[in-house]
């Protein structure tokens, strides 16, 4: 009998997704999944899921599971941490939901340096609502809400959160990374675990940013997804460590 | 028999949450309740618990979530405008169906008010507060000592129905200094949630996924809790009222339904309307939501008028008279802003309107 070279982690579900094709939400469940399994810490591990496209996570994961109201994870991961230390705690969060309604939460969880890991994934837009500008929305881009394209005298520029998070002294790792190509996905592998593993030893707060395609309300192909990620996002949006802690 | 000591109301709200085995609190600070965080900003740590100050009201109510749905005991403490801030949390805690304790320490509205003593905010307390269909249970203490009993019976409650409680005092119940019994609990109660292994999200361990979620887009299942909490609520109407009746025995010429401070300040203007020859009874409810509706309907059909008292312009008036059923005229004495009538001015207000109701209600109002 052959010996199967790729299977799914134990971390995930046999459920399919409910992602839009070309949609890179999958991809990063995945992710965080491998990097649960590999440092073993699936049994005790609670996800905090947002409001926004991925508030069905719970739906992939076997992993325990909160769901939260629109920006409010991080408070929420914090209330479940600091009265169950043991436990692995991490929220998974979209722009809409971190970027714009829960700034406060996300600041104030990374500057209390709560020892949770935060995913989240910045698309540049409002995914389950259909499009609508976020903070993170490029200058320029059209949405629904900035019909002709986002106008920064009226709604300013994009917002850097990881490099907002990065000014603060407490939170120990920052980082920004990708998964539109197969070297992007390795390099957010190593990312997102080595997040959950300076959580594992009781570190650190670690903020891991995913930038994502969203192919149906960008209006593109997922290649042409990925091309204007990489044309537009990626050069505002810098990618690698802002903030780094040494275990 | 437990000790005695003389107690601010505020440390003695947080002395009880630890006697009903809470070990964490979440808060931010707003007066006139500060006292409690500050009290257990000492005493959390002492006993191996969780003190922490959030960010905002909002962010509390979540953090009083996630404690929960990991089965633990969890209490926040908060005054009017705080309380508003937490009903978005309070609405996904009933609707998750999650024990939380919530103390609010009235105080005088609406808008940023004021700080001093208030009943103003019955309405958002018993009749749900956030989005959707959901109640908290609504206690209101009279005494400090009463304060440490509900907030005990609070945590009990929380526990029993998986509901928020909530404990609605006052800036003069929590600033005031009272002898108080700290009841000798003999062993310390758990600072988990009882069965909470069945639901609770503390790591997925040799079995299925536990969730904690208020989503429910399929509109059946989404009919299916409503219908679950309604039940629920049934149920607390049926055990869960709590009152106390004061002279209210027999028939009467007015009969006062106060609670809180309020309460007693009838205490003492039905004694001096006593004086003048009125028969007063009291009916002071302690459970405000499930209001003690049965117990004010039998006192109100031997009363000739009955008065709804409040620190506010008139909102328990509206369970009273829905009580009442048409059994006496119903009538209203209370103030706002702040302002605490002394026990003449309740005396003369309510000698006022029994002398209204007598000549509008001349059946009604005969002298007996």
């Amino acid at each position: 009998m052959a010996t199967p070279v790729f299977t799914r982690p134990a971390s995930l579900t046999t459920a399919i997704t409910h992602y839009c094709p070309g949609c890179t939400h999958g991809v990063i469940h995945r992710l965080v999944a491998e990097s649960l399994d590999e440092l073993g810490v699936r049994e005790r591990t609670v996800g905090i899921a947002p409001v926004g496209c991925a508030v069905l996570a719970y739906n992939y994961f076997t992993v325990d599971f909160q769901e939260a109201a629109h920006g409010r994870a991080p408070a929420m991961a914090t209330g479940l941490k600091r009265t169950r230390p043991g436990l692995i705690v991490f929220t998974y969060q979209g722009d809409g939901d971190l970027a714009s309604i829960g700034t406060n939460e996300i600041l104030h969880a990374a500057n209390r340096g709560e020892k949770i890991t935060v995913i989240f994934v910045n698309n540049a837009i409002y995914g389950m609502t259909g499009g609508q500008l976020a903070p993170t929305t490029m200058p320029g881009q059209v949405t629904t809400t900035t019909p002709r394209g986002r106008d920064t005298g009226l709604t300013g520029h994009p917002l850097r959160v990881a490099e907002l998070l990065a000014t603060l002294r407490t939170p120990g790792y920052v980082v920004r990374t990708a998964v539109h190509t197969a070297a992007m996905i390795v390099d957010a592998k190593r990312c997102i675990k080595r997040a959950f593993a300076l959580q594992k030893d009781n570190v650190c707060f670690s903020f891991v940013e995913v930038l994502s395609t969203c192919p149906t309300n960008w209006g593109l192909t997922p290649v042409e997804s990925t091309q204007w990620l990489e044309k537009n996002m990626m050069p505002y949006f810098r990618l690698g460590e802002l903030k780094f802690t040494e275990e | 028999m437990g000790k005695r000591y003389l107690m601010k109301g505020n440390e003695a709200i947080g002395e009880a949450a630890i006697i009903a085995g809470c070990r964490a609190y979440f808060c931010y600070p707003i007066t006139p309740q500060t006292e409690v965080a500050e009290y257990l900003a000492k005493r959390m740590p002492e006993v191996g618990g969780v003190f922490l100050q959030g960010e905002s009201e909002l962010a509390v109510s979540y953090m009083l979530f996630g404690a929960a749905a990991g089965g633990s005991k969890v209490f926040t403490t908060s005054s009017s405008p705080g309380i508003s801030l937490m009903q978005e949390g309070l609405s996904y805690i009933a609707a998750a169906e999650l024990p939380v304790v919530v103390v609010n320490v009235m105080r005088n509205g609406p808008g940023l008010g004021g700080i001093l003593p208030a009943q103003s905010d019955y309405f958002q307390a018993v009749k749900g507060g956030g989005h959707g269909d959901y109640r908290s249970i609504v206690l209101a203490p009279a005494t400090v000592q009463e304060a440490v009993d509900l907030v005990i019976l609070a945590f009990r409650l929380a526990e029993k129905y998986r509901n928020p409680a909530m404990l609605v005092a006052d800036g003069m119940i929590g600033q005031m200094m009272e002898p108080v019994e700290i009841p000798d609990g003999g062993e310390t109660p758990s600072p988990e949630i009882a069965g909470h292994e069945a639901w609770a999200t503390v790591g997925a361990k040799g079995r299925r996924q536990n969730l904690i979620k208020t989503l429910f887009l399929d509109p059946t299942l989404a009919y299916n809790l409503n219908v679950k909490l309604q039940a629920k609520y049934r149920r607390v109407e049926q055990e869960e009222v709590r009152f106390e009746p004061i002279d209210a025995d027999g028939p009467l010429d007015v009969l006062l339904v106060s609670f809180g401070t309020m309460s007693r300040i009838c205490r003492t203007a039905a004694q001096q309307l006593g004086r003048a020859g009125l028969r007063v009874g009291i009916l002071r409810p302690i459970s405000l939501y499930p209001f003690p509706a049965a117990a004010v309907r039998e006192a109100a059909s031997r009363a000739k008028l009955v008065v709804s008292v409040e620190l506010s312009m008139g909102q328990m008036l509206e369970d009273v008279d829905r009580a009442v059923q048409g059994r006496a005229p119903v009538r209203f004495y209370g103030t706002a802003g702040g302002k605490v009538p002394t026990p003449d001015e309740v005396a003369g207000g309510i000698r006022a309107l029994v002398d209204e109701t007598r000549r509008e209600h001349p059946a009604h109002g005969k002298e007996s």
